[in-house]
């Protein structure tokens, strides 16, 4: 039973990833794409974090830890990075969202294009 | 290295060298004693007129237009398929994803 | 000296990183001393480069440990793994920052004067120098998730360069479209990054190596790794965002971008060497990246001799030309596990794959440069209205020559040698491989022709009567890469073996690579 537990995590992770797919392969209004692509940042920071879970592991703050062996905090270092960096990159997405409007007056991907071919 | 071991570019660069010279030799053998401004320099001797510098030059969309037309079912779709969407090209991504796992998977 | 060599691995991305974040400050000032400071710092980072390259090609390759007691230590005492940043930096690593470094420098001196027409030039250039930090970061690490930042790096200032003309339309929908395939692909490499972690509980290549098992999980991961990074290096059917992104690209960061994506080829064939090995199944990869090769080099060729544009038609041969690598690094891929067929002809199709990519770097960098110093001139990129151009840009023409002969594979050019070294290799592993590849050569040339034929021939155009060759610095950016194109042409025999082969050897010596990092564990 509680071997089955651990596993919910990684089924909302999956879940997470077809809305994900779904949303960036389907939604053409350009928002939207940007609301796919960070669900699916998400989910992979879920992943990661969902990794980094050991069964009665000790925190690794120095200070607190019980004793001097605790848990390797690398997925929580990897989580923090990339949420740092998907930061930026939805900033510079939603900017560009912002100049294409302005420039063609839609943010549908299709009816906003100008490079095709 | 087979590739490199039979041919040398010292020797291509040779020969290019000696045929600018022989270019440029037949070049400077051409006519010199023309009247600038007269007939003499009109690329027609029959007095045609020269056509506008726009109409003389043969356009890019112009070029291999035969080629073209032989291959238009090859480039109907393949054109058709670079929509420019980005959705689409996401749709490629992920699809080829799913076929290359599905190939990796079954051949171990 | 010497230590200035240990060091230089870390400091060939920390000065771009630190001049990056300078040149807005000094910019504030005086642009003349921003210049001067970003040529200063690409100037340092190639010569670090090429130190540190001179002594890996003497000594073998270069660990460098980020907060250790010693750089070369890469476990710290008490651990049994790498759990410190590790640069690793091989043959292979050090040839792909060579060329990374190279066409920055170029780009760079290129671009001043382009910038003197546009705005905001100081930010121009702190996303040219990350751009770099994220090339060499990339090039150079040791570390799967540093791979992923240093990928991040290199999208985020790309996609912010390629929509630097936030004037056009096109160019913002160019970068944007460039920032969401990248987001995505780095987020795929990040979750097969996170696969790894959570079986082995290590990131590092070296000790991922060590113990990689080849299970159904590695094999997803490997999946998601090739078609990330080959979506980034633009290769059929991924490649649709590369003529948007690098059509509209300002002048000088077309070929860093491109640049770019051949570093990422560098990371997808470092997993596939390095990272898998002989552990996975090399002849179903390799058959997988052979067809990605052979699709990027047709579909490529044959939509780019349609274009009109000329620097979408440029942009579809830079597809059609990483088709070539990838034919030659994914020939070397299925005999991998074969060593007698490695040594008759696959070191040779992965040596031909490596140097197709600095000549291709090297040509296709020039001919982007020439494209821009049309579209600078003329202020348009349509083939249909351009001609005559050869009465009055003397200059561009002949370097237009030089690398649309070489792209073509026209004897004495590098490309012939590349693409030979990739034509008979291929044909001993299947020759219509090698015939496929020919006839692109020639469908290459043709659209060159087309491409020639209507920009630089032709009478004078009465609306161009005006029109000028382009200033010295875009000249001299030119003239660099020409140069480059000739002397590797001249001597490809001392080329390949002094650059190309170390780095076929150091990619196929797996055990060499881990060994270097693990010590004795």
């Amino acid at each position: 039973m509680t071997e089955s537990l651990f596993n919910i995590p990684f089924l909302a992770i999956a879940a997470l990833i077809v809305i994900s797919l779904y949303i960036i392969i389907t939604q053409k209004n350009l928002i939207k794409l940007v609301m796919g692509i960070v669900i699916l940042e998400s989910a992979v920071n879920f992943f990661l974090v969902s990794l980094g879970y050991r069964s009665g592991g000790a925190t690794p703050i120095y200070t607190n830890a019980p004793e001097k062996l605790m848990v390797l905090p690398v997925p929580q270092a990897l989580t923090l990075t990339s949420i740092v960096i998907g930061v930026s990159v939805t900033a510079l997405m939603l900017s560009m969202i912002i100049l294409i409007y302005r420039h063609t007056g839609d943010i549908d991907a299709e009816k906003s294009r100008r490079l095709k071919g | 290295m087979s590739a490199l071991s039979f041919w040398s570019p010292l020797v291509l660069l040779f020969s290019f060298v000696l045929l600018s010279l022989v270019v440029l030799i037949f070049r400077n053998r051409g006519e010199k004693r023309y009247k600038k401004g007269t007939a003499q320099t009109k690329i027609f001797l029959a007095g045609e007129e020269e056509p506008d510098p726009e109409k003389l030059h043969v356009k890019a969309h112009n070029m291999y237009w035969g080629f073209f037309e032989a291959l238009k079912h090859y480039y109907g779709p393949t054109m058709k398929a670079h929509t420019g969407i980005i959705n689409d090209y996401l749709l490629w991504f992920v699809s080829l994803i799913a076929l290359t796992a599905l190939i990796v998977f079954i051949s171990g | 000296m010497q230590s200035l060599i240990i060091h230089s691995p870390i400091l060939a991305i920390a000065i771009p990183l630190l001049a990056a974040f300078l040149t807005p400050l000094i910019g504030k000032f005086s642009s003349k001393a921003r210049d001067i400071v970003v040529i200063v710092a690409l100037a340092v980072t190639e010569f670090l480069v090429l130190i540190l390259a001179r002594d890996i090609y003497a000594s073998g390759l270069h660990v460098y440990t980020l907060g250790a007691l010693s750089p070369t230590l890469a476990t710290p005492e008490n651990f049994m793994i790498p759990v410190r940043i590790v640069l690793e930096v091989d043959a292979m690593s050090v040839f792909m920052g060579i060329i990374s470094a190279t066409v920055a420098l170029a780009a760079a001196i290129y671009s001043i004067s382009f910038m003197k027409r546009e705005t905001g030039g100081t930010k121009f250039y702190t996303l040219l120098l990350l751009l770099t930090v994220g090339m060499i970061g990339l090039e150079f690490t040791g570390d799967l998730f540093n791979m992923f930042i240093f990928l991040e790096i290199l999208s985020i200032s790309g996609a912010a360069l390629a929509g630097f003309r936030i004037r056009y339309a096109d160019a913002i929908e160019g970068g944007f479209k460039y920032l969401v395939i990248s987001a995505i692909g780095a987020l795929v490499v990040l979750f097969a990054v996170g696969i790894f972690y959570g079986q082995y509980n290590l990131l590092n290549i070296a000790a991922l190596a060590k113990v990689m098992q080849y299970t159904s999980l590695d094999q997803l991961a490997l999946v998601l790794l090739i078609m990330a990074f080959g979506m980034k290096l633009a290769s059929v059917p991924m490649h649709m965002w590369a003529p948007d992104t690098y059509s509209v690209a300002p002048a000088g960061t077309t070929p860093m971008i491109y640049v770019a994506s051949q570093a990422c080829l560098y990371a997808l064939i470092r997993i596939c060497f390095t990272l898998y090995g002989v552990t996975m199944n090399t002849s179903t990869i390799g058959w997988i990246i052979i067809v990605l090769g052979v699709l990027s080099m047709f579909i490529g060729v044959t939509v780019a001799v349609k274009q009109t544009d000329i620097k979408r038609l440029m942009a579809y041969h830079a597809i059609s030309q990483s088709g070539y690598m990838l034919l030659g690094i994914g020939v070397g891929i299925a005999v991998l596990a074969d060593p007698v067929a490695l040594a008759a002809y696959g070191k040779t199709a992965i040596s031909g794959g490596i140097f197709h990519i600095v000549n291709n770097a090297l040509y296709k960098g020039l001919l982007f440069l020439t494209a821009e110093a049309l579209f600078f001139s003329l202020g348009t990129r349509d083939l249909n209205k351009m001609g005559g151009m050869a009465r009055n840009m003397k200059y561009t023409t002949i370097f237009f020559i030089i690398g649309a002969l070489a792209i073509s594979g026209i004897p004495p050019f590098n490309g012939f040698t590349s693409k030979l070294m990739i034509y008979e290799s291929v044909y001993q592993f299947s020759p219509l491989l090698a015939v496929i590849a020919m006839l692109v050569s020639i469908l290459t040339l043709a659209s060159f022709t087309k491409a020639f034929q209507s920009a630089f021939t032709g009478p004078a155009l009465p609306q161009y009567n005006n029109v000028k060759e382009v200033p010295k610095p875009m000249l001299i950016g030119m003239g660099i890469l020409a140069v480059l194109i000739v002397f590797f042409s001249l001597f490809p025999n001392l080329v390949v073996n002094t650059i190309v082969n170390p780095a076929t050897d150091s990619l196929i010596n797996q055990a060499g690579y881990i060994s270097s990092v693990m010590g004795g564990l």
